[in-house]
């Protein structure tokens, strides 16, 4: 015992002088260099934690700023833990603008307006992206977050090749969306490519149909009384929603798998079967971030191509529903205040656009370097928006938005629920 | 007390000191340390181990001067305490925050009272989760110990033993998560109508004997059995394990003088092995209840909790982290405690009618 305790000794003090010696030589180091360290998490993994670290290179190289980036597929989990903790990063990135409204309320976040050059940030986003990043706080409305990359959602994409081989034209109303699923049909084949499964959030899927049809049925008024609890579920404007994409789901034929394999398939995956040779579905709507899980080396523009789901109903047209990224600064020091300034203009994701996937809220961007065409349209298409609305899930609390939401729908979609059962149970789990 | 030295003394104290400065200078030495992070976790080990095994007989060679009726009191301090102390540090603490949690609402400042019990209560989702957590402790618990005891009296002594025991137990070494993932290709299910081809083991069975595929996740109250069979496939070895052990601790002469009484061998598995094990039988039983309660992993791989399969747990986990209902989250998490508690309390008592805690 003694014996081993003298060699863990002697073991101790030779690693602490082997320490102290090289410790002070690092002192000596980072004096000259001075490199400052900012600390971000969120949920970007795999290809977009890779883009993203494209993105800041440029940045960290001219500034002597390392940020640091953690990015975790349980992000949602992992930052309340981190902040509850005490522990937060200095700027945290959520993709659920409601996620970050529940620490905004707790008085954890800190105001951008009285840390950021406000001028700069006002001159370069239009009114409703501000109007998205204002929160209220303990003490009143704060600035809580600033829009960094955007999704545009409600868009159908299609193998072009294949689609333009095969003779189909791309629908501009809903009739003709329609007529062409029936010709898809008539043609041996399942019109559409749905999946909602997703983990633990299971569903989401079901609930961005259910907000781009929201859109295209009824008015962006009710759209917003629908996001605050006012416009209840179990009301004809939100049924009509459901029912009309349930129209598409249900029938028989009308997707790749049928009704029952919609929520057993992954929503990365279900798009795969549109780029099998032949192809076996035509038709997936999701996202634009959905190229990222498309199969390797397919051209933009030339494999595969987009359009604008089409109006329901002339009177509310096709309103564009978007998603998208919110940072947030969690502590406030001079180098962390520089880092969420360049966040602010598009130039921080400038890399980003080039490689694909992604669309830039900043005014300041340059069409010029989205290098991929169907990006560039979409860019185009979100910077002509007349009416544009946020993804609505995301905005509502969470036991509804990330909740009985999701899991209802995916009841409802299983079969096991009605929609009666399934609007119902969404509207009794509103919080007060 | 008076044979200590004055030099005895003076080496207890630079034990002290240098006790304390390992302590202290570790502590620097790590917080300032920013090299290779490789050689700062080896030197955290060994510093970490080191300094716990120092402080420990530190503290016993103080003790060890004091007289000894003091020592007798002091000794056992010495060594539990640390240990307690990291107890009450990292679970009687946090069930207390947990519990106080749960009477206040989601940003833990305004105090509601038992408002978030009455929601929980009165909220669907809960009495699914409960239900089916009922469903585990049943299935999932008869099923691994039922077939643990089976296969530890059907492989004692037979030639091959160690090899079926091996087989059994090979699927503990895999994590729940782990063991979800797998199932998930014997489960899966793609569809049907046109170009469909199934990859799922058990639909592929099915379609053989020339069956229609199923979904098989989105079966009311059967995908809680499948699930339920997956906590089996991996808690049955270490129920096997267990039990075979306590087995072949039955004197074999009891056996044999059952026989020679001509039992037959179900009267002596019956009559004498049964009873023999029970304390065993009952401890492995309650460890598995226990784990069956607080089932997590299973259900968030495989379901998400959809479809009617969803636990306390992972309603627990869902409330908490990804919807932020904290003051609802604790109280699942104070239920689920009361659930398990009695339970605990009962194997503790089973534990003090042996011998040895005694």
């Amino acid at each position: 015992m003694k014996r081993i305790l003298t060699l863990i000794l002697a073991l101790m003090v030779f690693l602490m002088i082997l320490g102290t010696t090289s410790c002070q030589k690092k002192d000596d180091m980072s004096k000259g260099s001075d490199k400052k360290v900012v600390t971000m998490a969120g949920p970007f993994t795999d290809n977009d934690a890779v883009k993203f670290e494209e993105s800041i290179k440029a940045f960290e190289e001219e500034t002597g700023i390392d940020i640091q980036y953690e990015g975790s597929k349980e992000f949602e989990a992992s930052i309340s833990v981190r902040i509850e903790g005490g522990n937060p990063p200095d700027i945290a990135d959520f993709p659920q603008p409601g996620l970050l409204e529940n620490f905004v309320k707790t008085g954890k976040v800190i105001d951008l307006s009285k840390t950021l050059d406000m001028t700069k940030v006002r001159n370069n986003y239009i009114q409703s992206w501000l109007d998205m990043g204002t929160m209220t706080g303990p003490d009143g409305p704060i600035m809580a977050g600033l829009w960094a990359r955007v999704n545009l959602k409600g868009i159908v994409w299609y193998n072009k090749k294949a689609f333009d081989a095969a003779g189909y034209k791309v629908p501009t109303t809903w009739a003709e969306l329609e007529s062409l699923m029936e010709q898809i049909k008539s043609d041996g084949d399942a019109p559409w490519a749905i999946g909602i499964e997703s983990g633990a959030a299971t569903g989401w899927t079901a609930t961005d149909w259910t907000e781009q049809l929201m859109l295209r049925t009824t008015s962006l008024e009710n759209y917003d009384r629908w996001l605050t609890g006012d416009l209840k579920f179990d009301s004809p404007e939100v049924r009509t929603a459901i029912q009309t994409w349930s129209d598409i789901w249900f029938p028989e034929g009308n997707v790749y798998g049928g009704r029952k394999s919609i929520p057993t398939t992954s929503f990365g995956d279900s798009a795969k079967v549109l780029f099998e040779e032949p192809p076996k579905a035509w038709l997936h709507d999701q996202g634009n971030f959905i190229v990222s899980f498309f199969p390797e080396g397919l051209q933009p523009g030339v494999d595969y191509d987009f359009f604008n789901l089409p109006p329901v109903n002339d009177t509310y047209g096709a309103p564009l529903l978007v998603g998208g990224d919110i940072y947030a600064m969690f502590n406030d020091r001079p180098e962390v205040r520089q880092v969420m300034q360049y966040f602010a203009s598009a130039q921080s994701i400038k890399t980003w656009l080039a490689s694909g996937g992604v669309l830039a809220p900043q005014k300041d961007v340059d069409p010029n370097w989205l290098t991929n065409p169907v990006d560039r349209r979409l860019q185009e298409l979100l910077k002509n928006a007349k009416a544009l609305r946020f993804d609505g899930s995301d905005l509502m609390p969470g036991a509804v938005g990330a909740g009985s939401f999701w899991k209802e729908m995916t009841g409802y979609v299983s079969g096991s629920r009605t929609l009666d059962q399934a609007v119902k149970a969404i509207d009794a789990s509103w919080p007060n | 007390m008076k044979s200590i030295s004055i030099q005895k003394y003076f080496f207890l104290l630079l034990e002290v000191i240098v006790a304390l400065a390992i302590l202290i200078l570790g502590y620097v030495f790590l917080k300032s340390w920013e090299g290779s992070k490789l050689f700062m976790v080896i030197v955290a080990i060994i510093w970490g181990v080191g300094s716990v095994a120092i402080l420990f007989y530190v503290l016993n060679s103080i003790a060890e001067t004091l007289p000894r009726k003091t020592r007798s009191i002091v000794l056992p301090v010495v060594f539990a305490g640390p240990a307690l102390l990291l107890l009450l540090w990292f679970l009687i603490l946090p069930t207390i925050r947990t519990f106080s949690l749960s009477f206040f609402n989601d940003t833990g400042r305004q105090f509601i009272g038992l408002t978030n019990y009455g929601n929980v209560f009165t909220d669907g989702v809960f009495w699914e989760s409960f239900r089916n957590n009922i469903y585990w402790l049943v299935f999932g618990t008869s099923g691994s110990v039922g077939i643990g005891l089976l296969i530890a009296v059907l492989a004692d002594k037979s030639r091959f033993e160690n090899i079926y025991k091996a087989l059994i137990f090979l699927p503990m070494a895999i994590s729940f998560v782990g063991a979800g993932v797998i199932w998930k290709f014997i489960y899966a299910y793609k569809g049907e109508g046109a170009n469909i081809v199934e990859i799922g083991l058990l639909n592929a069975i099915i379609t053989g004997l020339g069956f229609k595929a199923q979904a098989w996740l989105q079966l009311p109250f059967w995908n809680n059995l499948l699930l339920i069979i997956i906590m089996v496939w991996l808690q049955t070895g270490y129920a096997m394990v267990i039990l075979s052990s306590a087995i072949k601790g039955i004197p074999s002469s009891l056996i044999e003088a059952a026989k020679v009484d001509g039992a037959t061998e179900f009267q002596v598995f019956r009559h004498i092995m049964i009873p023999e094990i029970m304390g065993t039988l009952i401890t492995v039983s309650t460890t598995i209840v226990i784990f069956s309660l607080k089932l997590f992993d299973i259900v968030r791989v495989m379901t998400g909790g959809n479809f009617g399969t969803n636990v306390i747990a992972n309603e627990f986990y869902l409330r908490q982290f990804t919807q932020g209902r904290t003051g609802e989250a604790s109280a699942l998490a104070i239920l689920l405690l009361v659930a398990v508690v009695p339970v605990l309390l009962y194997n503790l008592r089973q534990f003090q009618g042996r011998k040895a805690f005694k």
